[in-house]
């Protein structure tokens, strides 16, 4: 059977026995691509932030879903949590808790300007200067609030970053 | 229209008024904190009053009082009053309307949550915007942003 | 012989992280079965201290912030804001910035209401409302953008004016918008107001007096619904209002469905009112009067505007410098859900839901 398409154009950590219908791979390298592939994000929506990055992006001109990108609501179920909104220090400790109870493996986005660094609240008194000063992130989206565009960038900054990570894993020592 | 408002409050409550003021039009009336429910109930009750909604309850730190200040309309005339009392900043306390205006609760735990304000009476007085074991009352001026 | 099995009260949390609390809001429910003893909502989850925050910034400085508080009606925001400050200062508008003040604050009445639309047939289970409502909002936005750059949150109120004025073409697309909207409003009784199951789940749910509602200060859309009249539009009118031909929205029952519908209504009056600006509007080039440095005299305002949610009152003390001696935010959301316990008490969780959806809460300015 010819190939009519290559397919290591998409996936680049995928061997192919040339002109068959076989490939190889590893386990890790199938599962990361199903991971990034379907990433159910935990919407943690706070603030304005929220309204954009969560709403406007998972809806009508924008559309998370065709990434294959599905609204959770509770963490137990979702691997990606994007931290959308400030950070209160009445809410921090929540934060925490939820993202304890993702389980792995987990990322982070962290969204606007408040979640980054604390935005333009960051001087006052009830305002966590960043949500990475309790949870680790993996990309943050500068903007007060971020265009949905910018959201789809960084999943897509996101997904390089995971991939980057199952290619380390695979490097062959001393590359 | 306010001289009969002023006229009604000081025939209920002759000593309660100590000072009267209209700022756009809308006239002011520094309030004895003492007869604080008693005004407001004849302003809701009395049927020439009537002010049936309560629009606004603030207090401002005036650095030698604080100052509290109701608002109230009359939904159907759209008439106005501002009913405004000092308290001791060292121990700054009053009587709740919550028996006149239900939406009274809230406002007066955001007024003891962010300014210290407590109010006598109160059904339910706890902090509502800031976590339970908060210390200081930030909307003071002489609070000092913990690190 | 009893036959009553003896039950307990069961106490569940809500939130603060919840699908259908709009937002940051902890609901601490007392369940008797199925049946809502008490709901007392607990808030301060986005509490970011901006009262405080007005004494530390110049009052131009403090504009943004006001779009960030009830983030679903930035231009509201700025609007009550910024007309505390004039009432104050006795700055005048240009007759052609009022009229796009009008113009941009009823646009951005409809944008918060499609997102009403939506969210309440989320919170109720129907995902598809959501779709349209921001397919529609999406237009909305994009005349938005055009004027001043952003999406959500504006900062395009000035004192004496608005930041620019409108750019070409904004006329004839809002009009083509206005048009596509009428539309389509149709679609969206067929989606969720005839629906059967909707009706089921807010007719009759949650009903409260008009005494009642009023005793508890509530305003706006959550007021109107059970047949108080009072929108802040007619009652103290601001920039052109009065001007212009529209009616305020009102239904008698007091219930969800009713809540729902008066803010149908208004999507369509706000479009009337949109209509009638934009064809009223003064030519030529706008010249506004904001002062370049603000200081504003001695003394106090207060100055309320009728905000998608409600009775949205700024309370302005000044010192006579540049910055807010005391800045208070009237938010009616915040007002509006002191009454919840009372709204709740008797009804079954999922009716919970549906009462908390028709109240349309910000968290953002229920917290400040």
């Amino acid at each position: 059977m010819e190939i009519d398409r290559p397919i290591d154009r998409v996936f680049d950590y995928v061997e192919h026995i040339p002109g068959g219908a076989i490939l190889t791979t590893t386990v890790d390298k199938v599962l990361e691509w199903g991971r990034e592939s379907s990433l159910w994000y935990f919407a943690f929506g706070l603030a304005c932030c929220a309204i954009e990055m969560l709403m406007a992006a998972g809806a009508a001109r924008f559309d998370l879903d065709r990434f294959g990108m599905m609204f959770r609501a509770t963490p137990r179920q979702s691997d990606l949590m994007i931290v959308a909104g400030t950070v209160t220090k009445k809410m921090a400790p929540r934060v925490k808790r939820l993202y304890e109870q993702m389980s792995e493996p987990k990322y982070v986005i962290a969204t606007g300007s408040c979640a980054n660094a604390g935005g333009p609240f960051a001087d006052s008194y009830a305002v966590l200067k960043g949500v990475d000063l309790i949870i680790p992130v993996d990309v943050y989206v500068p903007g007060c609030p971020p265009r949905p565009e910018a959201l789809i960038f960084a999943v897509q900054k996101l997904k390089e970053k995971m991939r980057e990570q199952v290619r380390e894993k695979h490097a062959p020592p001393h590359s | 229209m306010s001289e009969s408002i002023e006229k009604a409050i000081r025939d209920g409550f002759p000593d309660a008024v100590l000072e009267t003021s209209e700022i756009d039009g809308v006239l002011n009336v520094k309030l004895d904190p003492n007869a604080l429910v008693g005004v407001c109930e004849l302003l809701r009750t009395k049927p020439e009053l009537a002010f049936d909604y309560l629009a606004d309850i603030t207090a401002i730190d005036w650095l030698d009082r604080i100052e509290v200040v109701y608002r109230m309309t009359n939904l159907a005339t759209n008439a106005k009053i501002v009913l405004r009392v000092d308290l001791d900043r060292e121990r700054p306390e009053v009587d709740s309307i919550v028996s006149v205006w239900k939406g009274a609760e809230w406002q007066e735990r955001e007024v003891y949550d962010l300014m210290g304000v407590a109010f006598r009476n109160h059904p339910d007085l706890r902090r509502i915007l800031l976590p339970e074991d908060w210390e200081g009352y930030p909307l003071r001026k002489d609070y000092v942003i913990p690190d | 012989m009893s036959s009553r099995i003896k039950t307990d009260l069961v106490e569940i949390n809500m939130g603060p992280q919840h699908p259908s609390t709009h937002g940051v809001l902890r609901l601490e429910v007392t369940l008797d079965g199925e049946v809502v003893v008490d709901a007392k909502p607990d808030v301060g989850y986005l509490h970011r201290g901006i009262e405080k925050l007005a004494e530390m910034r110049t009052y131009i400085q403090f504009i943004p912030v006001t779009d960030r508080l009830d983030y679903l009606s930035s231009m509201l925001q700025n609007a009550a804001y910024v007309g505390a400050i004039e009432k104050l200062g006795g700055i005048e508008v240009p007759e052609r910035a009022e009229y796009i003040r009008v113009i941009m604050m009823e646009l951005q009445r409809i944008a918060s209401h499609l997102i009403f639309y939506g969210a309440m047939g989320l919170d109720l289970g129907a995902t598809t409302p959501f779709l349209y409502g921001m397919r529609e909002r999406e237009d909305i936005l994009d005349l938005f953008e055009m004027t001043c750059g952003a999406r959500l949150t504006y900062n395009y109120f000035r004192p004496g004016g608005v930041s620019r004025d409108l750019p070409d073409g904004f006329i004839k697309k809002a009009k083509a918008y206005i048009k596509k909207q009428r539309e389509r409003l149709p679609e969206y009784d067929d989606l969720l107001t005839g629906n059967q199951i909707f009706i089921a789940r807010t007719r009759g749910i949650g009903v409260i007096s008009a005494e009642e509602a009023v005793n508890y200060s509530m305003s706006g859309p959550t007021l109107r619904g059970s047949g108080v009249a009072y929108d802040v539009r007619k009652a103290d009118p601001y920039s052109v209002y009065d001007k212009l031909d529209w009616n305020v929205a009102t239904r008698p029952e007091g219930d969800t469905l009713a809540r729902y519908l008066v803010r149908m209504q208004e999507i369509r009056e706000s479009l009337n009112i949109v209509e009638q600006a934009l064809d009223l509007l003064p030519p030529g080039k706008l010249e506004c009067k904001t002062p370049q440095r603000l200081r504003l005299p001695e003394g106090e305002v207060y100055h309320h505007i009728e905000s998608s949610r409600g009775d949205l009152g700024v309370y302005l003390v000044s010192d006579g410098s540049d910055r807010p001696y005391r800045l208070k935010w009237r938010s009616p959301s915040f007002i509006n859900l002191g009454a919840l316990g009372r709204m709740a008490r008797g009804w079954k969780v999922a009716d919970l839901v549906a009462i908390l959806g028709s109240f349309d809460i910000v968290l953002g300015e229920v917290d400040r």
